[in-house]
């Protein structure tokens, strides 16, 4: 029988494989950040240890830092930030500061810079490592312990996920995007349908999308619960590499090419579970609950109670109704927002921010709104500054900000009220996710901006047209 | 690690599906780049009202959970962001073991790593644990990991899946990083081959 994507990847990175013991697992690439690295750190240094392979791992600031100019940081993000610096100096390892020119989300920065490639373990004390699957690499996230185990050892101990093939067929419809995919699959599949087992997306839709596309829905594999996403690595794969900083060049990238051609599904392998999705007729999504399997059509209503099959179901619901402030029934079109978020690893790289700026040309923020755009990356806001989006974005009266995760997680002042509705290009909306009493509303940057100009959810085909 | 043994103990129910790593502990607490403090954060948008008082609608602040040293979830306890500072909180509020019906991986594996028991049991089990608990919650449940099993008062016993090498390290207080140590040799090995 043949074998998947993930069993191969795998499979290449055995290290040991002791009856009785879980797998020992080789990391190529070790993603860190100020957040969940420090005590990672303490730990190797109490234990007088080294980092064991400096030059395969790579480190960023963006969890806590403010993506305004602020006179005087926070302590605390001082402080984890400083931290973060003199582990990295003293310990050798690559940092993207926000000092330099190359700083942004941990998941959109390895990226841009070639280190994430096709066929490489890659790891971060992140859950949304998963984004790095898009290039056919097998990328999970990771606790404060672990990242202590593969600054240490370059090595994880781990079970073998199980295979699951998410096949997608059609074409998508005008202002239907990789987003609108990705929460479709998670509303079908629920929060934990993907527990225990790796995505693969597969299907000529897939093969079709672009790698930031790619990554949007790699991105949220976690939300359907899946240990990593992956997607084999093709054409458009390759040219998005060619030449960044960390990609093979010369001989090198010739050798890595041929090594990559063998990185996909074979025809005879058998995955462990499957579910299918044909995206002609899908509509644009929008999440209505707390979790991201509360979601559905924009064209479509909040459910009612009587719709859930169980009596947990209806708990949930209702709970997360009173919390989100809905009525059962609601048409989702209609539904005011506050507030409208464009960034997070999702949705913050140029071209979701080339799509959200069309609609937002020449119009305005509704009066009753507040619009934040948040670039991926340095080199995200540069190339938008270049094309002239910061000023179509501040003219309708967006604030245009430094990159970072801002209100995606709302750990530094970014923060939306209590009640707030916000409009989010993120990929969380659990409770007080983007601020204490938070109320998030997960779409695609398309009908985020199309929320900030009418200050309500509204289909943004209508606007395309 | 500390060995671990069996825990006799009070139970809490959280009664909720879906319990994510945010509301364990909202990122708002993460500031800090050591592994104390967390406990206040713990559940604290739904243990503190918005003026900063304790909610006493919220189980864990009802007198009768004090000191409960086991906590029962629902479905996909644990999902969302990777931060193992939510079993940190956890165990600084006082719990030794999290019994759910499903948790999410990456919680999962957190709380293993220090010592937090996750326990995943059947949805109808967690049912009938939740009534036990709430109609009285001066109820003991037993937890032995040698064995694998949850007992209640009446006798009733319920036994739990664990890979045997990690029941193997939490009995004997083993952690990772020392086997990971162990294997400098194949680790060096692996490197040569594949470089
Ligand atoms: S943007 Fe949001 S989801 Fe992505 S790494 Fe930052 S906090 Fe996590």
């Amino acid at each position: 029988m043949g074998k998947t994507l993930f069993e191969k990847i795998w499979a290449n990175h055995v290290v040991a494989d002791e009856p009785g013991a879980p797998t020992i697992l080789y990391i190529d690439a070790h993603l860190i950040h100020e957040v969940t690295s420090p005590q990672a750190f303490a730990e190797i240094r109490n234990r007088k240890l080294a980092v064991r392979c400096p030059e395969r791992t790579f480190a960023t600031m963006d969890h806590a830092i403010p993506t305004r100019e602020i006179p005087l940081w926070p302590e605390d993000a001082a402080m984890q930030v400083n931290t973060l610096r003199q582990n990295c100096k003293d310990f050798g390892v690559t940092l993207w500061d926000i000092e330099g020119d190359v700083q942004g989300i941990v998941h959109v920065v390895a990226p841009e810079m070639g280190v994430t490639q096709p066929g490489m373990t890659i790891v971060c004390g992140d859950s949304h490592t998963s984004t790095h699957g898009a290039f056919g690499s097998l990328a999970f996230g990771i606790g404060t312990s672990e990242v202590g185990h593969v600054l240490a050892s370059q090595c994880l101990m781990q079970s073998k996920p199980k295979s699951f093939a998410i096949n997608v067929e059609g074409e998508l419809g005008l202002g239907v995007t990789a987003k609108d995919i990705i929460l479709a699959i998670i509303a079908a599949n629920g929060a934990s349908g993907g527990t225990g087992h790796v995505f693969e997306y597969r299907g000529e839709t897939i093969q079709k999308l672009s790698m930031a596309n790619r990554m949007t829905i790699c991105n949220m594999s976690i939300e359907g619960g899946a240990r990593a996403g992956l997607i084999a690595p093709d054409e458009t794969t390759y040219e998005y590499l060619r030449g960044r900083p960390f990609a093979p060049s010369g001989n090198d990238w010739d050798r890595a090419m041929a090594a990559w051609q063998e990185l996909a599904t074979d025809d005879d392998a058998e995955f462990d579970r499957s579910f299918g999705l044909d995206v002609t007729d899908l509509a644009p999504m929008v999440t209505y609950g707390t979790n991201p399997g509360m979601g559905g059509p924009v064209t479509g209503t909040v459910p009612r109670l009587e719709d859930m099959e169980s009596p947990q179901q209806r708990q949930d619901l209702a709970q997360a109704l009173d919390y989100m402030g809905l009525t059962p029934g609601q048409p989702m079109e209609g539904q005011q927002v506050d507030i409208v978020f464009i960034g997070s690893c999702t949705n913050s790289r140029l071209e979701d921010l080339q799509a959200a700026a069309k609609i937002v040309k020449g119009q305005k923020v509704a009066d009753h709104v507040e619009a934040l755009v948040v670039p991926g990356s340095k080199a995200i806001k540069a190339a938008a500054e270049a094309e002239g989006l910061d000023r179509v974005f501040t003219e309708a009266g967006f604030e245009w900000r430094g990159s970072g995760c801002s209100m995606c997680l709302a750990m530094n002042d970014d923060k939306a009220g209590a009640g707030k509705y916000v409009a989010s290009t993120s990929n969380r909306n659990f409770q007080g996710r983007q601020g204490p009493g938070s109320r998030s509303l997960l779409m695609s940057p398309l009908m985020a901006a199309a929320a900030a100009v009418s200050g309500q959810i509204v289909d943004v085909r209508a606007m395309l047209r | 690690m500390e060995p671990w043994t069996v825990v006799s103990a009070t139970a809490a129910p959280l009664r909720s599906d879906n319990v994510d790593t945010d509301q364990i502990i909202p990122a708002r607490y993460l500031t800090a780049v050591t592994q104390e403090g967390m406990g206040d954060g713990c559940f604290a948008a739904w243990r503190y009202l918005p003026n900063g008082s304790l909610n006493p609608e919220f189980v864990l602040n009802q007198d009768c959970y004090q000191g409960s040293a086991i906590l029962v979830g629902g479905t996909n306890f644990g999902s969302g962001s990777s931060r193992e500072h939510a079993v940190w909180a956890l165990m600084q509020f006082g719990f030794k073991v999290v019994i759910a019906h499903t948790f999410a991986d990456i919680f999962y594996n957190n709380a293993l790593k220090n010592s937090l028991l996750p326990i995943p049991l059947d949805r109808e089990i967690i049912e009938i644990v939740w009534s036990v608990i709430e109609e009285d919650p001066e109820t003991k449940l037993l937890v032995d990991l040698e064995t694998q099993v949850v007992i209640l008062p009446d006798g009733q016993q319920h036994s739990f899946e664990i890979e045997a090498f990690r029941k193997r390290c939490l009995l004997q207080g083993l952690d990772d990083m020392g086997y990971l140590l162990a294997q400098e040799e194949a680790i060096s090995n692996f490197e040569l081959s594949h470089s």
